[in-house]
This record gives structure tokens, C-alpha cells and sequence, in this order.
């Protein structure tokens, strides 16, 4: 394990930002620490740098204890959200500054320096002061200087929060073709979920100070521990049934109760992508009007009205979407092929569960 | 800097417990060595001015309050303050909706003009008005000849005030005035309001405590100055002697009560000043942008 | 001046005539009136008048004392303003609100409680006196008066500064393993330096021409304790006009220069900052 945190907790002035986290790093894993913001994330990385010292439990760096351990001491990387390089450097100083302190020899430094320049992209910039450098330079420069003395790991804080969307993907894929080159354990905070998902090789997502769920990616989007969970990867439909007649009913939809008795409430969740649409008003169990339609390139968002009132978000690809003449206002048939149950509170949820679904009829698997 | 890199090297001696903080050693050690300085700096000339003062209790204020001489003195202090505050406030308010609100050439130059008067001694501004309103003065024999006295006279300490407390209250919006940007006056003047009722309700009161603050400094400066009324009043007592010059002249002829009395005097003339020093719930973000600091910044935009 | 660019805003002709008018009439008129009589002086004249052994005395102290206030005053003066932004204790805010003090107080009476906090029965003096540390009537008392009347400036021009240093630029530094003093050196003390270098040169611009507070406490001693400003009063009095400008454009031209050099040694000192 290169890291672990065991119990870990941090209170600020009787507030508690963290509360009892345990988790672990694998060497050379690129792993994210997921939530919304105020969620502690940033404080949990904070303290594995050393930056924060943790209220209670213990943090490990390859095996080692680190608690009693100042910053200086514990050998990490660390890029910081808005960078902070040292303005009245330049970039050949900025990332030569940890080296010197740490007494390497100047043409060690000149030749590590000369190294990462040709690694991040930045040759021939090396005279530059950070004000004459670019969003992006700027962060390449950062990391650069994070990494020059081989620290057993490296530590982003938001590392794409600053730039703006185009260059933010670029960003990303060179990120992870990094992660392959140097496979140096690396920790980012993000509060992009979609960010997490396409960068990290694990996922720990935290929400008000407390560990929600880790996981790959997949496990994550597939087996959402709890309902915060579903519903802040991706987008789900959640509704409040009741339990009539062994089924649990809102409005004309029904779903599986899963043996609960009657009159017990039960929440539900379904994926857009578990909602199959058709033109064909007999086809599928449900009625609904076709209220909007979202744009979202190659995939589509529509949201159904149904009698009852009741909204259902679901989502289709562009291809069947004109296929089946679908526009605002057109009545539709639709049916939910899986649903699962949600509980806040509840460790472990049932597994998804299949409907009984009809085949679609035409183009096969939805999306 | 000496004294800074010196206790703050015990920062190396023990590893703080935060990498990014001073260790409590150093700390203490830094905010006993700025507490020793503010003692005798601040907080004893502070607690000196009001324990002279009160040496003889309310009686000798009162019975100083009463003197004729110092009647006049301090109605006369009242009056200079009341003519030349709400000039430099007017001036503050139109130098700074110029300055921050439009961009123009020269901004740079009239920044500094503003400033000039900071850099200038009181005596030397006394000097010019006395070069221009004197008797030998570029005006002298015109102003003689039409009977109107500036020099020796309260029109001269009025105008050797306005100059000394002339960029008190701009340079004091003007960085406020800055910050607040001009998107809120352009929404009210998208929903219909005027010129005057922009000014009015918008910009008016997101200033209000750059504002206060800067009315303050120029009242205590207005009241307060001493070089520059020195050198164009003429020390006539009773008719051109502001509370200052009232205090040194009891200070000159100093017998132990009279200097008493010229403290109880003293304080009173720094009394506005007194009254914001004491005040804690004077909201501090507003005034960290503050006649000194907002020199830099006025320039640099 | 003129030229503006486009601007939804009413009242720029207005508000920017009344501040040219009111600039000209308060100040710039004053200003050329003695600028004008000084033209008027021969050089000669001029350099007799200005560089009198008296004269030279005083400037000495005037620009020493001034040096030495303003030097102090950026030490202390930073010192203060690290305490007062970065550490909580108690009191921190009533010595927050003191730092104005010496702004608010009338500067006569300034130097008349300096004077009495220094002589030989004064709360400080009936301990520094014996010690031969006399502080009143004296040029240490210049000093003295100087530096409490300069303090505000450094403090009030740094506070905002240190408030708006980017704390991750130090924790930055630590990561990279650099302690507390080195971070200082290295990464604070250069961003600090402009502003410190603003304050100073208030500081010691207001230290030169001060005169109500050292009138009190120098005692005006001849060639000993009597500062430029004091030596312009005196030829006025004696109704010597030529000779009290010739000493104030002396003092005006050295202070403009120092503003000037100081000016741009902060441009170079803030090179880096975007």
C-alpha cells in the first residue's frame, strides 16, 4: 500500500470537515477523491500532505507512519488549485527550488530540470515568470515542480478547476498519459464527476466529511453504495412509492417490493438509459407525453410528462430519437427495464433489479 | 529587517507542527517584540494624553472650556473644520467617480497631484500661501488696496487647512470606489434611475464607510493641524489662535497648570480622532484599503 | 486630460472639471506661486541663502532623523502588520484600532506628550535618563516624534498586502520541503518588498516636512536639535521670505526626489506581479 488512512478524522473549531475515514492507495494508482464541495476532500488530501494534521486516527506513507511528521519531511508533491507558483521566479527557479533545499548538486539540478522541460511540454520557456506564462503552462509547470525530487507521491488539489473547458480535456487525457509514463502514486480532488470517472483508476467519493463509497469507476456507476451516491454519479430518477399489493406503486408506475409490507414507503431509483421510449402508443406498459428534449450531442435527454403527473427523465441516442418521429408534445409508450431500491442510510442495497422488459423493436440495445 | 529574520529564526530551531505556520515559540516571540513596540509608541502616549488631561478632573476641563481666549479658539477650530471638510468631501466624492468610474489619459498624473499635498511640509504650505496673499506677496498690494486680509486672518488658516487635508477623503474612495466596479451603477441606469439617483442609491452607500472613514482623518487632520496655521495665522489671541496654537501658547508661558490646561485642550482637539481609535466595531474590511495603502494601488490600475 | 472612453455613466465632464478646478485652485496655484519666487533668485543667492552652516545643521538632522524614523518604522511597522494579519491574541483588535492614533491625534499634542513621557520624571524618562538614554530635547526625541508619526503608513500599506498573499504560495514552499525562515527569505519577504518600500517612502516624505510634534520635544537648539521646517518659521518670523523658500525648495526638491527614486525602485520591485 502507498497510503492509508486509518479512522481518520479533522475537526475545525468543533466542526467536524472529516469523520472517521479509512481508505488506501495502491503503489503507482491513480485514484480521485470525489464529492461536492465542503465535502472534506480537500482536507483529506491536505492532511496526507501534512498540510493539516488529522483530530484522530492515523495516515501512512508506504507503511510508514506519518502523523508526527512535518510537511517538509514526508517527501510528497503537491499542486495546488491555483498553482501558487513563486511569482518572483522563473520557471527554471520555481522547479529548481526544491532540489536546492534539498542539497542536490547544481548540474543534477540542471539535468532533472532540463529532463522534466522535456517531459511537460516546456522547452525553451525555462526564462519565463509565471505572469508571462499560460493557464495550462502554468499548471505544467506546477506539476513539474511538484515531481522534480521523486516524491513517493503526488498530490493535485482541483487540478482542472482553473482552465477553462476546452483546454480542461486536453488536460485530462495528457494527465493520465503521465500517470502511465512516471506510475508515481497520484491523489486529485475533483468535484467533477465525469472528470473522476474518465481519469481515475479509483474513485473514493466522500460527502459532508464522511467516506460515501470507493470503488472503480465501473463499480461505482453500476453498484452505487447508497442513494447519494447514484444520484451524484450520473443523473437518476428517484421516487418515493408505497407498497400496495406486494408492489411498490407511485402514481401508474409499479415496481418490484422486494417481500415489504404494505403501506411500507420505498424509494426507487432508475437510470435515464433504463427507459426505453417508442411511437408506438400499445407498445410498451406506460403512457407518457414527451414534454422536452435536451440536446446533448450524440445522446439526447427527454423528459416525460405522465397522466398522473409524474416527470421520467430518460435518454436515447440522436439515431433513434428521428428514427422514431419523436418531437415535444407527441404522446408515447414507455417502459423501465431496471430500477433499484435506495436508501440513505442503508450499507448494503439489494442488487439492481431486471424488470420484466419487452425486446425493443428496432436498433437493439438502448443506451 | 534585522529584527524580523532574527526571532523569527527560532522558527528553524523547533519543526512547527504545521509545515506552513511559525512555531508558538516564534510566534510569541514575534507578538511580544510588536507589543513592547506598540507599548511605547502607542499605547503610552495613548493612556499619556488622557491621564494628563484628567490630572485635575472635569473641574479643569470646564473651568478651560470657559477661558474667553479658548472660546474663541475652539469656536474658531469649529469653523475652519466645518468650511474646509465638506469642501474636500465634495472634491473626494468628484475626484473619485471620476478617477474610478472612467478611464481617461493623464488618470496617472492627476493621481499623483492628488497625492502632492502628503508630500509637502506644513510650513512650506503656510510659505505659499503667504508668497501669494502676503504683503509682498503676488497679491499683496490688490488684496491691500480692497481692504481684504487673507494672511494673518482666518480666510488664510482656512485655505493652509483645505490644502493640508486636501487628499484625505479622495484618496480614501477612490480605491473603495474602484473595487465596486461600475456594473451596479450600469444596472440602475438599465432599470430607468438618473444620473443623481444612481449616485444616490447605488454608489453612495457600497462607499459609505470608505466615506466615513476619510471624513474622519481630514477632521482630525482639519483640527488638528498645527505647521501650516502656524505659519499664516499671526497668533492673534482670540481672533486668528486655533486650539493647537492655543495649546502651544500655554505651553510657552508654561507654569504646571496651564500645561494641564493645554492637554485637557489637547485632547479635546484630538477627541474626533479618539473616538474612532477606541471604536471596535469599526468594520476593518472596508478600511484595509486606507490612506496609505491605497497609493499603490490607485496607480497600479 | 480628456479623451475618455466610452461610458454609460453620466457626470464624467462634470466631476473630472470640478476636481481640475478645485486641484488648481488649492494646489497647483499655491505650488507655481513659490515655484515662481524661487526663479526668481538668483543661483547664487540661492546657494548662499540654502547651504548656511545653520541651514546645513538642520538638514542634517532633518534627513538623518527622518532616515533613521522612516527605517524603524518599516521594521516595526512590517513586524506589526505580520502580528495584526496573520496571529489571533488577545487585544489584537484594540491595537488594530491604536495604529491610527497618531494619524488622529493633533500633531502639537503628539509632541507634547512624547516630551513629557521622555523627561527626566516622565513615565519613560525617570528610567531611561539615568541610563543616559535621554529622549526629550534631544535628537533621539526627533526621532521618537518622527516614528510615531510615521508608524500608520508602513502598517496600513501592508496589512492589505499581507492579507491577499496567497497562503498556498507558502504551503507550496513547505511541500518542496523549505522551513519557515527560508520560505520568509525566499518566497514572502520579495512580495512584501514593494508595499514596505510604498510605507517607507510616506513614512520618511511625511518625517521630512513634520513640525508641529518636534517643536515640542527637540527643543530647538541651533546647529543641535533644530530640524529645516523649524529654520523656515524662524526666517519668516524675521520676515526673511527669500530665505525661508530658498530652504523650502531644498526641502520640497529632496522630497519629490525621494518619492521619485522610491517610485521607482518599486516598479522594480514589483516586476513580477501581474
Amino acid at each position: 500500500m502507498s497510503i492509508e488512512l486509518k479512522n481518520v478524522s479533522k475537526n475545525f473549531g468543533g466542526v467536524a470537515a472529516v469523520n472517521n475515514v479509512t481508505f488506501s492507495v495502491k503503489e503507482g494508482e491513480l485514484m480521485a477523491l470525489l464529492g461536492p464541495s465542503g465535502g472534506g476532500k480537500t482536507t483529506v488530501l491536505r492532511m496526507i500532505a501534512g498540510l493539516e494534521m488529522p483530530t484522530a486516527g492515523d495516515v501512512f506513507i508506504r507503511g510508514r507512519r506519518v502523523n508526527d511528521l512535518s510537511v517538509q519531511q514526508r517527501n510528497i508533491g503537491f499542486v495546488f488549485q491555483n498553482y501558487a507558483l513563486f511569482k518572483n521566479m522563473n520557471v527554471f527557479k520555481n522547479i529548481a527550488f526544491g532540489l536546492q533545499i534539498k542539497k542536490w548538486k547544481r548540474a543534477d539540478v540542471r539535468e532533472r530540470i532540463a529532463e522534466l522541460l522535456n517531459l511537460f511540454g516546456l522547452e525553451g520557456l525555462d526564462r519565463r515568470y509565471p505572469h508571462q506564462l499560460s493557464g495550462g503552462q502554468r499548471q505544467r509547470v506546477a506539476i513539474a515542480r511538484a515531481l522534480a525530487s521523486k516524491p513517493s507521491v503526488l498530490l493535485l488539489d482541483e487540478p482542472f478547476g482553473a482552465v477553462d473547458a476546452r483546454i480542461r480535456q486536453e488536460l485530462r487525457e495528457w494527465l493520465v498519459r503521465l500517470h502511465h509514463e512516471l506510475n508515481v502514486t497520484t491523489i486529485f480532488v475533483t468535484h467533477d464527476q465525469e472528470e473522476a470517472m474518465e481519469v481515475a483508476d479509483r474513485i473514493v467519493i466522500f460527502s459532508r466529511g464522511v467516506l460515501e463509497q470507493v470503488g472503480t469507476p465501473r463499480e461505482i456507476y453500476d453498484q452505487p453504495a447508497n442513494e447519494f451516491v447514484a444520484r451524484f454519479i450520473g443523473v437518476m430518477n428517484v421516487l418515493e412509492t408505497e407498497v400496495r399489493d406486494g408492489k411498490a406503486r407511485i402514481g401508474e408506475l409499479e415496481f418490484p417490493a422486494h417481500g415489504q409490507m404494505d403501506g411500507q414507503k420505498l424509494r426507487i431509483g432508475f437510470r435515464p438509459y433504463a427507459v426505453q421510449i417508442s411511437s408506438d402508443l400499445g407498445l410498451y406498459q406506460y403512457q407518457a407525453v414527451l414534454r422536452h428534449t435536451f440536446f446533448l450531442g450524440v445522446l439526447l435527454r427527454v423528459e416525460l410528462e405522465l397522466p398522473s403527473g409524474l416527470t421520467v427523465r430518460a435518454r436515447m441516442t440522436k439515431e433513434e430519437y428521428s428514427h422514431q418521429g419523436l418531437a415535444d408534445g407527441r404522446r408515447v409508450s414507455f417502459q423501465i427495464r431496471q430500477c433499484r431500491v435506495l436508501a440513505r442510510e442503508e450499507a448494503a442495497l439489494p442488487a439492481e433489479t431486471d424488470l420484466s422488459f419487452q425486446a425493443p423493436p428496432l436498433l437493439g440495445e438502448n443506451i | 529587517m534585522t529584527g524580523i529574520i532574527k526571532t523569527s529564526s527560532a522558527a528553524s530551531v523547533k519543526q512547527s507542527r504545521r509545515g506552513a505556520e511559525e512555531s508558538p515559540l516564534a510566534k510569541w516571540a514575534l507578538i511580544a517584540v510588536a507589543l513592547a513596540f506598540s507599548l511605547v509608541f502607542l499605547l503610552l502616549p495613548l493612556v499619556n494624553v488622557m491621564a494628563q488631561a484628567f490630572v485635575k478632573g472635569w473641574a479643569c476641563y470646564w473651568s478651560s472650556l470657559t477661558q474667553p481666549d479658548s472660546r474663541a479658539a475652539i469656536r474658531l477650530t469649529l469653523i475652519v473644520a466645518a468650511i474646509s471638510v465638506p469642501l474636500n468631501v465634495l472634491f473626494g466624492l468628484a475626484a473619485a467617480w471620476a478617477i474610478a468610474k472612467f478611464e481617461f489619459r493623464g488618470k496617472s498624473l492627476l493621481v499623483t497631484l492628488i497625492d502632492l499635498p502628503f508630500s509637502v511640509s506644513p510650513v512650506v504650505v503656510g510659505l505659499m500661501f503667504i508668497v501669494l496673499f502676503g504683503l509682498q506677496g503676488f497679491f499683496g498690494k490688490w488684496l491691500g488696496a480692497h481692504g481684504i486680509k487673507i494672511i494673518f486672518a482666518v480666510p488664510g488658516i482656512v485655505l493652509a487647512t483645505i490644502f493640508i487635508t486636501f487628499p484625505f477623503v479622495a484618496r480614501e474612495l477612490i480605491p473603495v470606489m474602484q473595487a465596486t466596479g461600475t456594473e451596479q451603477e450600469q444596472a440602475a441606469l438599465t432599470l430607468g434611475a438618473s444620473g443623481w439617483q444612481t449616485f444616490w442609491h447605488v454608489t453612495l452607500p457600497s462607499v459609505k464607510w470608505g466615506l466615513i472613514y476619510g471624513i474622519i482623518l481630514c477632521n482630525a487632520r482639519a483640527m488638528g493641524e498645527f505647521g501650516a496655521v502656524s505659519v499664516v495665522s499671526g497668533h492673534i489671541i482670540g481672533r486668528t489662535e486655533t486650539m493647537p496654537l492655543r495649546v502651544e501658547a500655554l505651553y510657552q508661558g508654561a507654569t504646571g497648570a496651564s500645561t494641564v490646561a493645554a492637554f485637557c485642550r489637547g485632547e479635546l482637539a484630538g477627541a474626533p480622532g479618539l473616538v474612532y481609535a477606541g471604536d471596535q466595531d469599526f468594520p476593518r474590511m472596508e478600511t484595509g484599503e486606507r490612506i496609505s495603502g491605497s497609493r499603490s494601488r490607485i496607480v497600479d490600475r | 486630460m480628456g479623451h475618455k472612453r466610452f461610458s454609460a455613466l453620466p457626470g464624467f465632464g462634470l466631476t473630472l472639471g470640478f476636481t481640475l478646478f478645485y486641484l488648481s485652485v488649492i494646489v497647483l496655484i499655491p505650488f507655481a506661486g513659490l515655484i515662481v519666487r524661487a526663479l526668481g533668485l538668483s543661483w547664487a543667492d540661492f546657494w548662499h541663502l540654502a547651504t548656511t552652516d545653520r541651514a546645513l545643521a538642520a538638514y542634517r538632522l532633518t534627513f538623518g532623523a527622518s532616515l533613521v524614523a522612516a527605517v524603524a518604522n518599516a521594521v516595526f511597522g512590517t513586524l506589526l502588520a505580520w502580528v495584526l494579519t496573520r496571529y489571533e491574541f488577545p487585544g489584537r483588535r484594540l491595537l488594530d484600532a491604536m495604529v491610527d492614533f497618531p494619524f488622529a491625534l493633533p500633531t502639537a499634542v503628539a509632541g507634547l506628550t512624547l516630551a513629557n513621557l521622555f523627561t527626566a520624571n516622565g513615565w519613560l524618562g525617570r528610567y531611561l535618563v539615568p541610563l543616559g538614554i535621554s529622549g526629550a530635547f534631544t535628537p533621539l526625541g526627533v526621532v521618537i516624534a518622527l516614528t510615531f508619526v510615521g508608524l500608520p503608513f508602513v502598517v496600513r500599506t501592508l496589512q492589505p498586502v499581507l492579507q491577499n498573499l496567497e497562503r498556498e504560495v507558502e504551503e507550496a514552499a513547505a511541500t518542496l520541503g523549505a522551513g519557515r525562515l527560508r520560505t520568509f527569505a525566499a518566497i514572502i519577504a520579495p512580495s512584501l518588498l514593494p508595499a514596505v518600500l510604498t510605507g517607507f517612502a510616506l513614512a520618511f516624505a511625511r518625517a521630512i516636512g513634520e513640525y508641529g510634534s518636534i517643536v515640542f520635544i527637540s527643543g530647538n537648539l541651533p546647529f543641535k536639535t533644530e530640524i529645516a521646517p523649524y529654520l523656515i518659521v524662524m526666517r519668516l518670523e524675521e520676515y526673511d521670505y527669500t530665505g525661508a523658500i530658498a530652504l523650502a525648495v531644498v526641502l520640497l526638491v529632496s522630497s519629490f526626489l525621494l518619492l521619485a527614486a522610491i517610485n521607482l525602485l518599486e516598479q522594480w520591485a514589483s516586476r513580477f506581479q501581474d
